[in-house]
């Protein structure tokens, strides 16, 4: 089959792989209809995640057809279509019966590793490094989807894939950030990133009451889109002062929460930037955290900040007097996918949303390479990269 | 057996030795990053010690730098450090001699270097003498290991598993076969380092159904270990808690003592992967496998062309 491999920094190419097997009796074999670009993904091409092996398969939004599935499997059947949620997790553990799939205890094999690097192992996760189980990624025509009767969601014809297709990763992850928030009536809600997953964050805290959202980016076609798509009052953080605005628009209280929906490679005019890039280059810290410091220095009393964009290692300067000496509550987690598709599932046949109004860019598999190029870059005002293997 | 599987000698000279193992580990890490200095800017090292910067004195503390590097390997790498770590005070003894007869260009940094190097020499001549005078005296490769992990089932349950000795192997990768051989024998065969086997015989030596069950090894095996798990109902029924203790001599003469020393964590890792893959045959009925975990070292995360046989 054909599948978009990682090579290197700044190298995906799609290379002919064998056609993925039954591995363990709980496995289904997926045909994949629509695919995605993640965020995250860009995380792996630029480098920054350890454990990644020339020719790994990349990917973990996915969706399809089942066309094989091993004997343990009862709840899914050939034909079935389905979304696949990015955390693998085997339903058994202590972990996935609190729901917090996103942390199984069973789904990586190469925990040891995990361990190594982070104490204790979170779930595996399709093409995401060998830290996360080195499972072959759903860039591809075909995936092996290990814990086929936990994990994915049967989806209803009249509903298009890309209606549905983010249900695996950043609708649920975006909505899990706004829940992570706690919001209360009357709450406003600051939002750094505007990548698919801040706009998801930001109609999901809509959803969940919140009485403004301020979405936070640099990019005019994304910042365009937090206000027109997604409702959003916005900062671009390159003309104003970010802080200053906040708390000018919030009463001088600062946001009731914060939610980081960038992570690890996050930019910033000025000083700052240059300080956490340079130390990144170095190897003195592995991630820049610019704009969780920023969420941080903020946030109102006693709020939250809500952490959603990847982050891999290890922060430098991370302002703990400001959160320990203001009360503020610092939540963070890879989403608990399975937890939520199904009542987001409902919200999109209520009508509520469509999640598709965040792709800009569709194109067929063996285009991979030039999706990541453009979303990298922003080509196009590229937000959303949806592939079709066929 | 029950509670107490610490040898015999006291645990207070265990514990002095230890520290002296240790400080000789961190004399040899000194060592290897002193010498790596010394050869790779000795201009840079002379000007800190205050000694003129001359072909000579590039050339000596080069050779110098050698002289570190191959006692910091050896005292890192050697079952039994002592006489690397009396190399070490014959070379500190070589250092002050040097710094003494050399022409200075900073009086003050020449008596600073003189007196780091005095520093040593006492720690040298400490941790030598200690590790001398201990180093016959008992065998200090026996080594213990703990691992825990918690099973998401009741106790009888996990117990009844772990007592069907003879499955273990299919699911334990580092086991390659149990087999009963009377009511409270057994005889192991595990795998051990570069692709050699150890085999044991072991007798359950204390047996309490679902809660703990200790072993020893007998006569003749190729190791020699005793061990105990125990089987812990955690709290508010959140499974059951599995401990593992083991502790054993490698087996084998000074080649494989040397090459346990550098492996030293490699048991305590196996002991913990094949507890894992315990807990994964209780909650989850096989072993979790990925594109990348059925094959062993490093290779891409793609669908495998053939299925290994282990797999299914």
């Amino acid at each position: 089959m054909r599948a978009n491999c990682w090579m290197g920094k700044k190298d995906v190419r799609v290379e002919h792989v064998p056609d993925p097997k039954i591995l363990n009796q709980g496995d289904a074999i997926v045909r994949i209809t629509s695919t995605a670009i993640c965020g995250s993904d860009l995380h792996l091409y630029n480098g920054f995640v350890p454990t990644m092996e020339r020719g790994d398969v990349l990917g973990h939004e996915f969706m399809g057809e089942v066309v094989e599935v091993g004997r343990k499997v009862r709840n899914l059947k050939k034909g079935d279509r389905v979304v696949v949620p990015f955390p693998i997790a085997c339903g058994a553990c202590l972990a996935c019966q609190r729901q917090l799939f996103s942390v199984c205890e069973n789904s990586n094999p190469n925990a040891s590793i995990a361990e190594a690097f982070w104490g204790h192992s979170p779930a595996g996760v399709y093409g995401y490094s060998h830290l996360l189980g080195g499972y072959a990624g759903g860039q591809a025509e075909y995936a092996r989807v290990p814990f086929a009767d936990v994990g994915p969601l049967k989806v209803p014809d009249d509903l298009s894939d890309e209606q549905v297709l983010f249900l695996s990763d950043i609708f649920p992850t975006g909505y899990m950030g706004a829940e992570m928030c706690n919001i209360q009536k009357g709450d406003t809600i600051a939002v750094w990133g505007c990548g698919p997953v801040g706009q998801f964050a930001i109609k999901s805290a809509y959803m969940l009451g919140a009485e403004r959202v301020i979405a936070i980016d640099r990019f005019p076609a994304r910042l365009r889109m937090a206000r027109d798509k997604a409702g959003a009052e916005t900062l671009n953080y390159e003309e104003v002062d970010v802080r200053e605005a906040l708390t000018e628009m919030t009463g001088g209280e600062g946001p009731d929460a914060c939610i980081d929906a960038v992570g690890m490679e996050a930019h910033a005019p000025g000083l700052p930037y240059a300080y956490d890039r340079t130390k990144q280059a170095l190897m003195l810290e592995t991630d820049r955290p610019l704009a969780l410091r920023q969420a941080i220095l903020s946030c109102r009393n006693a709020g939250i900040v809500s952490v959603i964009g990847v982050y891999g290692g290890f922060i430098d300067k991370f302002p703990m007097g400001s959160l320990m000496n203001r009360s503020l509550t610092i939540r963070s987690g890879q989403c608990h996918v399975q937890k939520y598709m199904r009542p987001l599932l409902e919200r999109v046949q209520a009508k509520e949303i469509d999640p598709s109004f965040v792709i800009t860019h569709r194109m067929n598999l063996d285009e991979a390479p030039r999706g990541y190029d453009m979303f990298l870059n922003k080509t196009d005002d590229c937000i959303k990269v949806v592939l079709k293997p066929n | 057996m029950r509670g107490n599987l610490q040898h015999n000698s006291g645990s207070h000279r265990m514990a002095n030795r230890d520290f002296y193992e240790r400080l000789s580990g961190g004399l040899g890490w000194f060592s290897i990053a002193l010498g790596v200095a010394e050869v790779a800017a000795p201009s840079r090292v002379a000007a800190l010690i205050g000694v003129r910067d001359e072909i000579k004195t590039r050339k000596v503390l080069r050779t110098y730098g050698l002289r570190e590097i191959a006692s910091g390997v050896g005292i890192l790498s050697e079952p039994r450090p002592a006489r690397w770590v009396w190399g070490r005070v014959g070379g500190d003894l070589l250092d002050l001699a040097s710094l003494t007869s050399a022409r200075h260009t900073h009086k003050t940094r020449a008596v600073v270097a003189t007196a780091a190097v005095l520093g040593v020499t006492a720690l040298d001549v400490m941790c030598a003498q200690q590790l001398s005078e201990d180093g016959g005296k008992h065998s200090s490769r026996r080594r213990k290991i703990v691992s825990s992990i918690t099973v998401n089932r009741p106790p009888d349950e996990v117990y009844r598993f772990w007592t069907d000795l003879e499955r273990l192997p299919s699911f334990m990768k580092h086991l390659e076969s149990v087999q009963r051989t009377g009511p409270q024998t057994s005889h192991w065969k595990a795998k051990g380092p570069f692709g050699t086997t150890v085999e044991w015989d072991a007798e359950i030596v204390y047996d309490e159904p679902n809660r703990t069950i200790a072993w020893r090894s007998l006569e003749g095996s190729d190791i020699h270990n005793a061990g105990r798990v125990t089987f812990k109902e955690a709290p508010n029924g959140r499974g059951t808690i599995v401990t593992v203790e083991l502790s054993f001599e490698p087996p084998g003469g000074p080649l494989t003592a040397h090459v346990a020393k550098l492996l030293r964590a490699v048991p305590k890792l196996q002991i913990h992967d094949d507890l894992r893959a315990f807990k994964q045959i209780m909650e989850v009925g096989e072993i979790v496998h990925s594109d990348a975990s059925i094959f062993p070292g490093m290779h891409p995360a793609q669908p495998p062309e053939r299925i290994p046989a282990q797999v299914h």
